[in-house]
């Protein structure tokens, strides 16, 4: 081990600063650091809470909030182990640091349904070190052992007199002190806040109008910029002239970034209506003969050709070519929009040796870094504040970091501090939509009626190709392609998932839920074929073929009693499960629906669980599970992209509808109390969602639905 | 210039007349919990009340306001004290917390129209405003949750 090693791994530093009370940054191993963090650098520094004389208790978040309540959860997670009294707990977004990458991805970002998992014992471990500084301050003054004190809600307790000191006032006094790095952690059953319903810190600021999400941002004499960008992907600016722009009061530039014309005004209002008079002439010949048919063209050809093999189990060909009746479908998802509430901006300050940023990210390295690229700056002269998200939904989480790098180019033009803001149809037009996949799909049941085998290919773009997650592609499958398929868990004795991975010019990215947004659709309800194939209930088939995964049929069993299964409906009413394991969580639900005459498709009501492990708040947990079926339900009944010569056909929400209150079903959520290793919460309630609503319309009709989003005229 | 009132003050502005009251409020009056979301009043995020009705300010010319009384969020109350924001952090509505701005707005406008809407009122009240996140359920029963406590306070 190298002194410096040793000393990150001994040593922790305590400054005193002059109004603003202790700061704490300390070096911790992470215990279970996995595959992304380098060698070398097991040891990252750490600076996760401040305490301030009044007796604030700051938490610095190393993850962003988007709605998922990581604002709530991470000084929870802080709190518990500091003993500290909540009601003085406040959050605050981290500055960019390595001592603030995730403790897996080993880069700080936002993503993959990981914050409160991979922070579980990051921020406990923070909680607990300055606990153990504040007791030794206290201990010093009271020249007692430190095990001779106790903690409790913002005190130090001296065991021998019953005096106690607050935090706060600890803090003033730790000049020189050292603890030792090895602090011992709670046993759960001494938690007093992990595992409560405590109501989210941030929900006052986002109920008053004040909140700063990166659209607000104001600078001292900033502008507002909109860029008028290529209108298919791909094209090529030609000409364009700036003077009808330019003749827009209240437009003060007009100039080519790498994505096209930005419009540079006082306000939006004036850039907008400049940009509306710019003329432009582009080359779109790049994606001149793409459609939406034609893509599905060859999609449907290649998935007649044997693809990249993702699981193998026995022999699915053989067993289907034996079979006496064979059971043949392709299913198809197009490709679909975030559509956050709040479209992409990124505010600006660009100076010649320095450069300043604000915006809602998810990916707070790779868009610093590429700031840096961009400004010809080093990414430590790049500082990036993380504002509250509008909705991330991944769209924010960009490889390419497409709105920030922007931006940054736009700020090199206008010579002035400058906000890009996005519209609507900017937004949606903007790509890095969740790609659309065609699977096809063959199964057979046994003479008794159970699955005998499964055969399942998809077919559709790689989100991680060429991207800098590339290297997590292995032998030719992406498995965000196949997550969700190639781990069917049901006991069917022949099983073959392929891939066949497509390239086109249209940018794709993780979606809530990433493969599971389709590969859930497509297993669950083909899974439900086979069932009604076989003649079997679909809850009792499911909980046949799951013996062996006991979380899966813990949560399907908690939404068949809930949903009071197998009992009797209104008239005109079926009732759909799903069961699906992401994340490291698993969920389930059943929902009703029913069709009315014209097609039109009505949920009613919807009963979903998850076992996410041990959980640190079953009040955000129900919230997510309530959103993720909602957004489920959107793309499974309305949405979808489709593209006519080379163009984007949707713009905005009259065209692209979202679910609405009066669509709206009844949720009821269930988190499931477990001891089991932490999972994740904000993705694991989407996919589950569209397989249940279309199982429950062939329970309410016997018509079959393949393809999203549903219109009943396309099910069979 | 254009003279209207926001949250009780008056206020003049030398603006495009054309210009949607949403920039104007959140651009030359600094009040930015009024959202841009869509532009063509499809989602409710920019809803504001002119004369206590509730309105969609992206679409709303801001010479439309002369004259009148505009509340945004800001205006609603100063301390959180008003019973929407009180039901909204009882029930933990928000969730990223952009829509939620015009969601209370539009409620507001429901509940000085109807002080005790049923469910039926809000689908009609509320579908213009989308929420991304999925915050229907708890928006309803908030709504509910204000009406009562506006009830309540009423009784007293």
């Amino acid at each position: 081990m190298s002194a410096t090693m040793m000393e990150r791994r001994e040593f922790l530093k305590v400054t005193v600063g002059a109004s603003s009370g202790l700061l704490i940054g300390f070096y911790l191993p992470f215990a279970g650091a996995a595959a992304a963090a380098p060698a070398g650098e097991v040891f990252k520094p750490n600076a996760f809470v401040r305490i301030a004389p009044d007796e604030t208790i700051s938490v610095v978040c190393n993850h962003s909030e988007m709605g998922q309540g990581v604002y709530t959860s991470l000084p929870m997670l802080l709190a518990d182990e500091m003993d500290a009294d909540w009601t003085k707990v406040r959050y605050e977004p981290a500055p960019v640091d390595p001592a603030y990458n995730h403790p897996v991805f080993g880069v700080q970002m936002t993503g993959g349904s990981t914050s409160t998992w991979s922070g579980f014992e990051q921020y406990r471990k923070a909680g607990a070190a300055a606990r153990a500084v504040l007791v030794a301050v206290a201990a010093r003054e009271w020249s007692v052992a430190p095990e001779k004190c106790t903690t409790a809600n913002g005190f130090v307790v001296n065991g021998d007199t019953g005096a106690r000191q607050s935090y706060g006032l600890l803090s003033t006094k730790a000049a020189g002190i050292q603890v030792p790095a090895q602090v011992a952690l709670k046993d759960s059953k001494d938690f007093h806040l992990i595992g409560k319903p405590l109501k989210r810190l941030d929900t006052p600021e986002k109920s008053s109008g004040k909140g700063i999400f990166g659209i607000d941002v104001s600078l001292p004499g900033m502008m507002t910029a909109v860029v008028a960008r290529a209108p298919s992907f791909g094209a090529k600016l030609k000409t364009f002239d700036p003077a009808p722009a330019m003749a827009v009061q209240g437009v003060r530039k007009v100039t080519q970034v790498p994505t096209g014309v930005a419009v540079i005004a006082d306000g939006f209002w004036a850039a907008k209506r400049g940009r509306d008079a710019l003329h432009i002439e582009w080359d779109e010949s790049a994606m001149a003969g793409f459609s939406t048919k034609s893509q599905r063209e060859e999609y449907a050809a290649l998935a007649r050709q044997p693809g990249l093999v993702a699981r193998k189990d026995g022999d699915a060909a053989a067993a289907l070519a034996r079979a006496s009746k064979k059971l043949t479908a392709v299913y198809e998802v197009p490709y679909l929009s975030h559509a956050m509430m709040e479209p992409l901006n990124c505010a600006v300050d660009l100076r010649a040796d320095h450069c300043e940023i604000w915006v809602g990210t998810q990916f707070q390295t790779g868009d610093r870094y590429a700031a840096a690229q961009i400004a010809g700056l080093k990414p430590e002269h790049v500082e990036l504040h993380t504002t509250l998200l509008g909705g991330g939904f991944g769209r924010r989480a960009n490889p390419a970091s497409d709105f920030v790098g922007e931006a940054v180019h736009v700020a090199k033009a206008a010579g002035a501090p400058v906000k890009v803001i996005w519209t609507r149809e900017d937004d949606m037009h903007g790509g890095f939509y969740r790609p659309a996949y065609y699977h096809a799909l063959e199964g057979c049941v046994d003479s008794g009626g159970a699955p005998l085998a499964w055969s399942h290919r998809i077919v559709g773009q790689s989100i991680l190709a060429g991207t800098p997650f590339a290297a997590m592609v292995k032998n030719g499958i992406d498995d965000s392609s196949v997550e969700g398929a190639a781990d069917l868990p049901y006991a069917i004795p022949n099983v073959s998932v392929e891939l066949h991975t497509t390239k086109n010019p249209v940018p794709v990215l993780w979606w809530r839920s990433v493969g599971h947004s389709h590969t859930a659709f497509v297993k669950e309800s083909f899974f439900d074929e086979l069932c009604a194939a076989g003649g079997k209930d679909p809850y009792q088939m499911r909980r046949a073929l799951l013996a062996g995964h006991p979380r899966e049929l813990g949560v399907l069993d908690l939404v068949a009693e809930k949903s009071g299964w197998g009992k009797p409906l209104p008239a005109g009413r079926g009732r759909g499960i799903a069961v699906h394991a992401s994340f490291g969580s698993f969920a389930a639900m059943v929902a009703e629906a029913s069709v009315s005459d014209g097609g039109k498709v009505r949920v009613h009501r919807v009963v979903t669980a998850i076992d996410c492990g041990r959980y640190v708040n079953p009040g955000i947990i129900e919230a997510q599970l309530e959103g993720g079926a909602i957004f489920g339900m959107t793309a499974a009944l309305h949405d979808e992209l489709t593209f006519e010569g080379g163009r984007l056909q949707q713009s905005n929400f009259h065209n692209y509808p979202m679910l609405r209150m009066n669509e709206c079903p009844e949720i009821e959520a269930h988190a499931i109390r477990s001891d089991e290793k932490p999972g994740g919460i904000g993705e694991p309630g989407v996919p589950c969602a569209a397989p249940a609503v279309a199982n429950a319309i062939f329970a309410a009709t016997g018509k079959r639905v393949r393809k999203l989003p549903i219109r009943m005229s396309e099910a069979v | 210039m254009i003279s209207f009132r926001v949250n009780g003050k008056p206020v003049e502005l030398n603006v495009d007349p054309a210009m949607p009251l949403l920039w104007a409020i959140r651009e030359n009056l600094g009040l930015t919990g009024t959202k841009f979301g869509c532009g063509v009043a499809q989602c409710g995020a920019c809803t504001v009340l002119i004369d206590g009705g509730a309105v969609r300010s992206c679409v709303t010319p801001v010479s439309r306001a002369a004259g009148r009384e505009v509340t945004t969020i800001e205006g609603l109350s100063a301390d959180l004290s008003h019973p929407l924001q009180r039901a909204w952090i009882e029930i933990d509505v928000p969730q990223c917390g952009y829509c939620q701005s015009g969601q209370i707005m539009s409620a507001s406008g429901l509940l000085r129209a109807k002080p005790k809407p049923t469910d039926e009122d809000i689908d009609q009240a509320m579908t213009g405003n989308i929420c991304r996140c999925g915050t229907y359920p708890r928006i309803r029963r908030a709504i509910h949750r204000a009406a009562e406590m506006m009830a309540e306070r009423g009784a007293k």
